[in-house]
């Protein structure tokens, strides 16, 4: 297994200073101004960090614009327009938040936000980001693995699986009011794939805090699956024996799988997986089998059938 | 049709433009499939004998709008990748579908003029273009089709259309 260490992003890629805060600002306004009415001054969206590390974790690939990033989202939440989330996500409060850890743990524990933030070292690490319905991202998270938060609780010897929760609150995500998937939202990894170096769990992206539309104030990101498996604004990990269920499969079995490793020969249903459109570009590209992550992780599959295990 | 082209230049079709184009062009031709349908029901009802003029016309909207949806698609979409398409149109069922009733609009479109009515003959005519309401229930059914999860849009276009074809239900049981 090897870990290229590839070229960093060319200075030419990187958005300019003045769009970069143009389009952060109309972003704030359109999307952050009663969630600044009721948040603590110090807390605000788009919030940057101050200590954050580069990580081995860069592509070759060019950045997805921030304004796409965060104006076009799955986030059922707050309804099911790609532009909802941006628009409804102001209602989110991120502050007090808790993460409670527990299930097959020696030492079960309900963190704070701003301690979890604390519990490793901050990276920003450069992502693809592939979804179910065919399109395609490239995201500079900021965070730390999920491995740091697990490591800290210490998993017993039944632990196989992760759950993931989203929060419940229908008041603050009216989307929730809808039935259009069951709520809470949930998903679930396999133990192995939970602790895998790549798994991520994301407090911020461009260098800034995660806005609401992202899943703040806390999220997954497992960048080799489509992204419904990427969980946001978590309150709740579960260390189970049993595989988890998890919302997309339980609202579709036959199309949204547990694993939904990304794979250009396993079609869905009703559309191919064989193409995707990134995000920002005209034509169509191919779609590369565990989303070009193969070589970190084609190894934790070996031996399955990925047609079955879909 | 005008306001995809001010978005346009205004780069205000968002991220994913050529999704958004489709998905235009798409609604566009389901909505003037509609308008199509409400013609009869809107002249036996009102008693105005003039709208149906504008059947025809309208009809042709309709094909236009889908012809932009159908080039959408093979243009913008797929980029003229054949194989690709014939592999949709035979594997995707919302795309079967989509395509079958884009073929049913081109022989209806093809059809339209006066010289094809007089040639054809007004009672085979209008046996073909009877169509339309085949037509109407596909392209409801390859939009109900196509989407992940929240069925309401198609779910309106479905009841429309239900209200819409259940005149015609009720004037044939009339009849009788």
């Amino acid at each position: 297994m090897i870990l290229q260490k590839l070229t960093d992003i060319k200075s030419s890629e990187i958005t300019p200073v003045q769009l970069f805060n143009d389009r952060r600002s109309f972003l704030q306004l359109t999307a952050g101004i009663s969630a600044l009415a009721t948040l603590p001054p110090v807390l605000a969206a788009a919030e940057k960090f101050s200590d954050i590390k580069k990580s081995s974790y860069v592509l070759k690939d060019k950045s997805t614009p921030y304004e796409s990033v965060t104006g076009y989202n799955n986030f059922y939440e707050f309804g099911t327009d790609k532009e909802d989330p941006a628009k409804h996500a102001g209602t989110l409060k991120t502050r007090p938040w808790t993460v409670t850890v527990e299930g097959e743990v020696h030492k079960p524990k309900t963190f704070d936000i701003d301690d979890l933030l604390k519990l490793a070292p901050l990276e920003e690490r450069i992502y693809r980001l592939r979804c179910v319905e065919g399109w395609s991202m490239v995201v500079p998270w900021v965070g730390f693995s999920l491995a740091e938060l697990l490591k800290q609780v210490e998993p017993t010897g039944n632990a196989k699986f992760v759950e993931f929760a989203t929060l419940l609150d229908p008041i603050q995500m009216p989307g929730q009011h809808t039935r259009v998937l069951d709520w809470p939202y949930r998903e679930g990894l396999r133990l192995d794939e939970a602790l895998h170096p790549l798994t991520l769990l994301a407090i911020g992206l461009y260098g800034e805090v995660l806005p609401n539309q992202n899943g703040a104030p806390i999220r997954l990101v497992v960048p080799w699956k489509y992204g419904f498996k990427s969980a946001k604004s978590i309150v709740r990990i579960r260390l189970t024996e049993q595989q988890p269920r998890t919302t997309w499969n339980d609202s579709a079995p036959a199309e949204y799988g547990f694993y939904s490793n990304v794979n250009p020969e396993v079609d869905h249903p009703r559309w191919t997986q064989a193409k995707e459109r990134r995000i920002g570009e005209f034509l169509k590209r191919p779609t590369l089998p565990f989303n070009g992550y193969a070589d970190q992780v084609a190894q934790l599959y070996a031996g399955m059938d990925l047609k079955k295990n879909f | 049709m005008i306001g995809l082209c001010v978005d346009a230049i205004k780069d205000a079709l968002g991220a994913n433009p050529i999704e958004e184009i489709t998905h235009t062009t798409g609604w566009w031709t389901l909505t003037f499939l509609m308008i199509v349908l409400a013609v009869t029901p809107l002249q036996k009802l009102s008693g105005w004998p003039w709208v149906v003029r504008f059947r025809r016309t309208l009809g042709l909207f309709a094909f236009f709008y889908a012809s932009l949806h159908f080039l959408t698609y093979f243009v913008l979409d797929q980029f003229f990748d054949w194989e690709a398409i014939v592999h949709d149109i035979v594997k995707r069922p919302y795309i079967t579908v989509g395509f079958f009733a884009f073929v049913l609009m081109a022989v209806l479109a093809a059809t339209s003029t006066n010289v094809m009515i007089r040639r054809m003959g007004g009672k085979t005519w209008h046996q073909l273009h009877r169509l339309v309401y085949v037509i109407a229930v596909a392209g409801v059914v390859h939009f109900w089709w196509l989407v992940k999860k929240d069925i309401h849009e198609p779910a309106e276009f479905a009841v429309v259309l239900a209200v819409l074809l259940g005149f015609r239900i009720v004037w044939t049981l009339r009849k009788r």
